[in-house]
């Protein structure tokens, strides 16, 4: 059981069998997980995947972001423009992740641009509708006495309409993000690292803590990467919390 | 585009290999799939007829969707071992957040005022539930159910890495069955997820109460994505 | 008699310059929508004098919104013209025509995600004024409408009361001192306490600051109050246009009559106060009920009823006596002969 489309030379992640004669019991067990060795080996093995897995994850995010968010201004302007695009967005978002990478290296090669391609499709969706429905449910009211008071449409948009979606489109933010990095890992199998890397290597080996160790760090960064978007979210919209004293 | 084309041919040559493994495929992800409604909806109706739970009812979903479904698989091939067992393990606890989360949704916020009135008629609490809550709540237990099935279908195929089978056989296995095997895998998948997703959201058309119909025919149209509790 | 305008008591009309109110003025205003028979607004011709309220009121579908909204041009007039001070609202650009003019409606339509001070300075900053001076006449304001000029500030809609939001929206209507203000039911959605507070503060505050206002209202007890002009709508169409007392005095026609209601004569009196009668000498003897000058003809009549006397004793602040009036000379100010004397 290889994963197809992993270089054919071996890339040397960490060793496939551990020091043998340092080895602890644990690891001569293959242990679940073996805490030590984790953390020996956690700045080699572990970060610069993390790092990669990173940079995949806000690279995807950022580009989706800006496509979707365009089209949800244009959506928002003409009308018409929702259905088509949102159809598109999910036919894209239907395509299972290993599939839609697979089917990207015969076009664009083993490289990050095939996962970005997959990864930045299955945000438009989410950051589309999001973007779209924060803009649409704006106050009415709060729109009439904008324009009543004299601001340009622009005007409107940016110091009323965008403000106000902006909650929503925060909580699009958020699910893309985490989707995102759950997904980034599968996008190793086409070779261009990130924490799924270690977990293919490691399950092609049999190597437990390995696995376990990138799988369990993978989880961490997204319930990181969501706790510091909300607290994102509440500077950026402190009014959400306004009550009456 | 050689690829492609070769992909298509690999199709049609290997028509019952394909089959098979597609069968494989749909029987892991039923099966996934039953278990956890047997285990999600039925505790998400009770907790949303009763209003109960809301915080972990809404936030399970929030956890799950952070789940990296290779990382859930991966810990279970720790946990488990290869096979079928730990596939289906895994796949269940992916299914149930997002399917848990609907049902607890669909049945708290049923009309109230409807409930109320059903409840100064005369009827128990069962038969609340059973004749006002459930129907009116089916259309979006069943949204959850869908999705859930999509998200089952599209990543079984991790499921081969762990022994489970199914069509992810052939994507992940290139030296065995070459680039357009991988890729007539991966498109024959795609067909499957489309399939699927047209298969439930018929379902759910089906179920939705004729009055509630004419506003479900825009929302069957995309695979629904939930938005975060701020 | 004095002048008609006697709910308003004369201050600084502050229109000799002309700088801080606008004289409006409809020119066969009509608007018809497309596809309908009846025009909403029908050639609406009337002027409102500068600084000046008009309440425009009528039952609902009489085109009251309608009018006023052609003013800002948030409705397009199908024929006829608008002018603010002689110039043509069209000649003006839309969004440049609206930074003029103070507009206030019933959803207030307070901006959440700012602060009061930001919501007041909307129009300010647009119109490129510093920071420290919006920041320094949005506490002026603030402080105008009742609320406190520091610690209210900061803070956001979600953290006041209905009332106090509309206070709010009123203080960001006058932000830019704009010479025009339109007001649409701005106090329909408060509880009647509150909502009698807030006309109360208005007109206080319109007297230091007199404006021309145009205040939608389907209320006559509120147009009555407020108004120094009022026009009453029917259909589209202009039935009636003038002082509250006037219109009291002499409805133009049943509908008016109607629409004013059967106790008018009674209305009348909310109109007048002790101050506007001429006082007969002070008493010999002391005794009887007394009331301050600024009493309403109908709370002294009221007075005179519950006590049971013809004659009551007008004082001043202390308490002494400065005449007195007859019970007479109430009935007899809204009875049919007293109309021809005071024109």
């Amino acid at each position: 059981m290889m994963p197809a489309g992993a270089p054919a030379a071996p890339i040397a992640q960490g060793p496939v069998i551990p020091h043998f004669e340092r080895a602890s019991d644990c690891i001569r067990e293959n242990g679940q997980f073996c805490f030590s060795w984790f953390v020996d080996n956690f700045d080699r093995v572990f970060v610069p995947r993390l790092v990669e897995h990173i940079w995949l994850t806000a690279l995807a995010v950022g580009i989706g972001f800006i496509l979707a968010f365009s089209a949800a201004l244009l959506a928002h302007t003409v009308d018409r423009f929702e259905t088509p695009f949102a159809i598109f967005a999910a036919f894209l978002y239907t395509i299972p992740s290993l599939a839609f990478f697979q089917l990207m290296v015969p076009i664009t090669g083993l490289t990050v641009t095939s996962a970005e391609i997959a990864l930045v499709s299955y945000t438009l969706l989410i950051l589309f509708r999001n973007t779209l429905t924060g803009l649409r449910e704006v106050p009415e009211d709060a729109r009439l006495a904008a324009r009543a008071m004299g601001l340009t449409k622009g005007q409107v948009l940016r110091r009323v309409e965008l403000p106000l979606a902006l909650p929503a489109i925060m909580a699009g933010i958020r699910i893309a993000t985490v989707t995102t990095i759950s997904l980034a890992t599968v996008a190793a199998f086409i070779g261009v690292g990130g924490l799924g890397q270690p977990i293919f290597n490691a399950i092609q080996s049999g190597f437990k803590t390995q696995f376990v160790a990138a799988g369990l760090l993978a989880v961490a960064l997204a319930l990181v990467a969501d706790a510091l978007l909300v607290l994102l979210q509440r500077l950026l919209a402190p009014w959400m919390r306004a009550r009456r004293a | 585009m050689k690829t492609f084309e070769n992909a298509i041919e690999f199709l049609f040559d290997n028509t019952g290999l394909i089959w098979d493994k597609t069968v494989e495929h749909v029987w892991l992800s039923l099966a996934s799939l039953a278990v956890a409604v047997v285990i999600a909806i039925p505790l998400g109706v009770w907790l949303g007829h009763r209003h109960r739970g809301s915080f972990i009812a809404i936030n399970v979903s929030n956890v799950g969707r952070a789940l990296p479904s290779l990382a859930v698989i991966s810990i279970g091939l720790g946990l488990l071992g290869v096979g079928f067992t730990n596939v289906l393990v895994a796949l269940v606890i992916l299914a149930a957040p997002v399917m848990l989360t609907n049902a607890y949704v669909a049945v708290d916020q049923v009309d109230q005022d409807a409930v109320r009135a059903a409840r100064a008629m005369g009827m128990t609490a069962l038969q609340v539930l059973w004749r006002v809550e459930l129907p009116l709540a089916l259309p979006l237990i069943f949204a959850g159910i869908r999705t859930a099935a999509v998200y089952v279908v599209a990543t079984a195929p991790l499921a081969a890495l762990a022994g489970g089978g199914g069509l992810g056989d052939i994507i992940v296995n290139q030296p065995t069955y070459g680039p357009e095997g991988v890729v007539a895998g991966s498109l024959a998948i795609a067909a499957l997820a489309f399939a699927t997703e047209g298969v439930f959201a018929l379902l759910q058309y089906a179920v939705t109460p004729r009055p509630l119909r004419r506003r479900t025919k825009e929302s069957l149209l995309e695979p629904k994505v939930e938005t975060a509790a701020a | 008699m004095n002048n008609s305008d006697s709910a308003h008591t004369s201050g600084p009309s502050a229109t000799s310059d002309g700088a801080a109110a606008a004289v409006l003025a409809f020119h066969e205003t009509t608007k018809v929508y497309p596809g309908r028979r009846t025009p909403a607004v029908s050639d609406l011709t009337l002027e409102v004098p500068a600084g000046k309220i008009c309440v425009v009121i009528g039952p609902s579908g009489s085109g009251k919104t309608t009018a006023m909204q052609m003013v800002n041009r948030l409705i397009t007039m199908t024929s006829g013209d608008v002018t603010i001070d002689g110039r043509s609202i069209g000649d003006l650009d839309e969004t440049e025509l609206r930074r003029g003019i103070g507009y206030v409606f019933q959803q207030i339509g307070l901006f959440p995600h700012m602060t009061t001070e930001d919501n007041i300075g909307t129009v300010p900053r647009l119109l490129g004024w510093k920071k420290e001076r919006i920041r320094a006449r949005a506490k002026e304001l603030l402080d105008l409408v009742g609320l406190d000029p520091d610690d209210d500030l900061r803070r956001y809609p979600a953290e006041f009361s209905g009332g106090q939001r509309q206070r709010i929206g009123v203080a960001r209507a006058m932000a830019a001192d704009q010479p025009l203000m339109l007001m649409d039911e701005p106090f329909g959605a408060v509880d009647p306490l509150a909502r009698d507070r807030l006309q109360d503060d208005f007109l206080r505050l319109h007297k230091e600051v007199p404006k021309t206002v145009v205040f939608v209202t389907h209320d006559i007890d509120e147009a009555i109050k407020m108004g120094h002009r009022i026009a009453i709508l029917r259909d589209g169409e202009l039935v009636q246009y003038d002082t509250p007392d006037n219109i009291l005095a002499e409805p133009a026609n049943d509908f008016v009559a109607d629409f004013v209601g059967a106790d008018r004569g009674l209305k009348r009196l909310n109109v007048w106060r002790l101050s506007d009668l001429e006082l007969d000498s002070p008493p010999d003897e002391p005794g009887g009920p007394t009331a301050t000058a600024n009493t309403s003809l109908r709370d002294a009549l009221s007075l005179m009823l519950v006590e049971g006397k013809e004659r009551l004793v007008v004082v001043d602040e202390e308490g002494r006596p400065t005449g007195t009036v007859a019970l007479e000379a109430i009935t007899r100010l809204i009875g049919p002969d007293e109309r021809a004397a005071a024109r």
